[in-house]
């Protein structure tokens, strides 16, 4: 089985993120640029996919120059080699123009499974494994906190607000995962010295037949005006107890929707 | 001093690890005086059992500076993990390493450096330590098999659920001119008259594993020697010389942590009207702290790099040794002064570093020990 993970660079949740004064684009360049969290874990359920079932894990990564720290870390937990897609004509990419470029790069690859993870903490729109499973004309499990292999047959468990889905289908398929579906490994010692010697391929837009003016923030679909810091934080609301206090309680949490 | 892409890679990864993994739950084991046998596990799927070790023995491939840094970046959150390391390696796995024959390297060394089992060193006993010459336990062949008779104090990793053996040393006869003979000896677990005694309760490292252990009439086979029959002397003085290394950069940690809590806590404490890190008497305890620690750590840096380029480093690994443990006792003492009132308590990670401080200045040769090996490296 081939296997395919979508792996993105992000600056570190952790930390004060921001945003370019001069395109209103992340700012990548004073960030700590860590792996996207979630897709930790999208590695590693390739990679006991491979441990239980054989094949070959590749990482798959649109993003800058630097997004190779990123790569080799995520080579370092055990996958067998990477794909990364650098071009200047990128930057500021939507999410549309991004699984056009990652569509075009998988359609290189013949994977019989394409791992994501759910969401990446700078843009948490969800929306690419969707996507690319329409440019690519399979199915979309997405959202698992389970996933099983038998065959060409997937079987995911889809984490939903009341509880989850059992949803099945064959391979080839795009599925995303959630932070409750494994442990992620640390890498090893060994990992890290063998991961200095994996291929990693470097593809340009032209590589893969994308035009520049497709892509980047003039092939944009969406743009951001304008951003400003988020307003400091108010005192909030104080519920006095006179005998109704129980009911103010929950008269406010039904306004935010938690009852 | 940069590290190389593979050390800084090594180190983030442990320091992830020990942040994420360690943290959380350690203070619950150390406050239970339980082994954390989940932790050790996942350290051992990382490899880090196996650094210093070939592959060939299912070990990393890495060195002895590669399993210092794991140290450092260990004990900066937590000692007792990185003490249960340090000893499983550098005193464990190590000697049968250097000393073993192939097929003893082969029956041991898979397991160990995977860390699915553990090796002890029995060195100390109820009545040495410093003074080697002390050694009373003795070993009489008799036919093909060693008898072993006598105790061991204070051997950390004797007892866990996975200790799979312990090297002893051993008098076995009388050298030329009149000294004891020294020999070492493995001796597997289980082995019918090896007893291990309950586990200290001791002042630190409260989540590793630490006990006296008994000898009556042990017999093992011949082949169990470890080495050559009495070069046990210079075995474990090569094995102190580096584990020396070890405890420093374990030490380092230690001292580097005090700095990260205390550096944290003077952030948000405030007094007078101000965040405590404000006020100078403040500033400047950390300023010490952190100079101690850079200072030990370049020490630790140069006595490891002396030692894998095959130079003299005995002198190195005592200044090593002596300044981290100081560095991190005096951390530690400076680190508690800053949090107050919170810094005795042992929810505190601080009240965890005083703790685990003290015996740094003693295991692995005492501070007088490493004074005394700089004078002798100094013709003294």
């Amino acid at each position: 089985m081939k296997i395919v993970v979508l792996v993105k660079q992000v600056p570190d949740s952790g930390a004060e993120r921001s945003l370019r004064a001069d395109d209103n684009t992340v700012d990548r360049a004073t960030a700590n640029n860590v792996i996207n969290e979630m897709d930790e874990y999208a590695i590693e359920e390739a990679l006991r996919l491979k441990e239980a079932h054989g094949g070959e894990v590749v990482i798959l990564t649109m993003g800058p120059d630097k997004a190779t720290d990123s790569i080799r870390k995520a080579l370092s937990m055990g996958p067998d080699a990477a794909v990364h897609v650098v071009d200047d004509a990128l930057h500021g990419s939507c999410a549309i123009a991004t699984s056009k470029v990652l569509a075009a790069a998988l359609a290189q690859q013949n994977a019989d499974l394409i791992i994501a993870g759910a969401e990446s903490t700078d843009g948490r729109v969800q929306v690419l494994p969707h996507m690319l499973a329409e440019r690519l004309g399979i199915a979309a499990l997405t959202g698992a906190r389970k996933l099983t292999v038998d065959g060409s047959t997937l079987t995911v468990e889809r984490q939903t607000d009341e509880g989850y889905e059992v949803v099945t289908a064959s391979t080839p398929a795009v599925v995303s995962v959630w932070d409750t579906i494994n442990d992620p490994r640390y890498p090893s010692f060994k990992g890290i010295m063998a991961a200095k010697k994996k291929p990693v391929q470097t593809l340009s837009l032209a590589d893969l037949g994308v035009a520049a003016s497709e892509v980047g923030l003039d092939g944009a679909t969406s743009a951001v005006l304008e951003h400003g810091k988020r307003p400091p934080r108010t005192g909030g609301n104080t519920v006095e107890d006179s005998g109704d206090g129980g009911v103010k309680l929950v008269e406010f949490l039904a306004t935010e929707k938690f009852v | 001093m940069q590290l190389n892409d593979e050390y800084q890679a090594l180190r983030e990864a442990v320091r992830e690890f020990a942040v994420e993994s360690v943290a959380p739950v350690i203070g619950d084991f150390y406050e239970r005086h339980a082994f954390p046998y989940d932790l050790i596990r996942q350290m051992g799927k990382m490899g880090l059992f196996g650094l210093p070790f070939p592959t060939e023995f299912d070990g990393e491939g890495g060195d002895y500076f590669a399993l210092c840094l794991a140290l450092e970046e260990l004990a900066r959150v937590d000692s007792s993990v990185a003490i249960t390391l340090e000893a499983a390696v550098s005193l464990g796995a190590m000697p049968i390493h250097r000393f073993g024959t192939e097929e003893q390297k082969e029956r041991w060394l898979p397991a160990l450096c995977k860390g699915e089992k553990l090796a002890a060193f029995g060195l100390t006993e109820p009545g040495f330590g410093s003074d080697a010459g002390g050694t009373a336990t003795r070993a009489v062949l008799d036919g093909d098999q060693w008898v072993i008779n006598g105790s061991k104090a204070f051997i950390t990793n004797s007892g866990t659920d996975i200790t799979c053996l312990v090297t002893v040393t051993a008098v076995t006869g009388t050298n030329p001119d009149g000294s004891k003979e020294l020999s070492t000896i493995i001796v597997p677990s289980g082995t019918p008259g090896f007893t291990v005694l309950p586990g200290y309760s001791k002042v630190g490292w409260c989540a590793s594993d630490t006990h006296e252990l008994a000898f009556d009439d042990v017999r093992v086979p011949v082949g169990n020697l470890l080495g050559e029959r009495g070069r046990g002397f210079a075995q474990f003085l090569r094995i102190l010389d580096e584990g020396r290394i070890a405890i420093a950069a374990l030490s380092v940690g230690l001292a580097q942590g005090c700095v990260d809590e205390s550096i944290r806590y003077a952030r948000e404490r405030r007094a007078f009207g101000r965040s405590i890190g404000d006020f100078q008497a403040i500033q400047f305890k950390i300023s010490e702290m952190e100079a101690r620690a850079h200072v030990a750590r370049l020490a630790y840096y140069d006595a490891a790099e002396k030692m894998l380029a095959g130079r003299p480093f005995k002198k190195e690994a005592a200044i090593a040794k002596l300044t981290a443990s100081n560095a991190a006792m005096d951390n530690a003492r400076d680190a508690t002064q800053i949090h107050g009132g919170y810094g005795f308590m042992n929810e505190f990670p601080v009240g965890r570093f005083y703790r685990d401080a003290k015996i740094l200045e003693i295991g692995e040769g005492t501070s007088e020990i490493q004074k005394l090996v700089i004078a002798r490296e100094l013709d003294l």
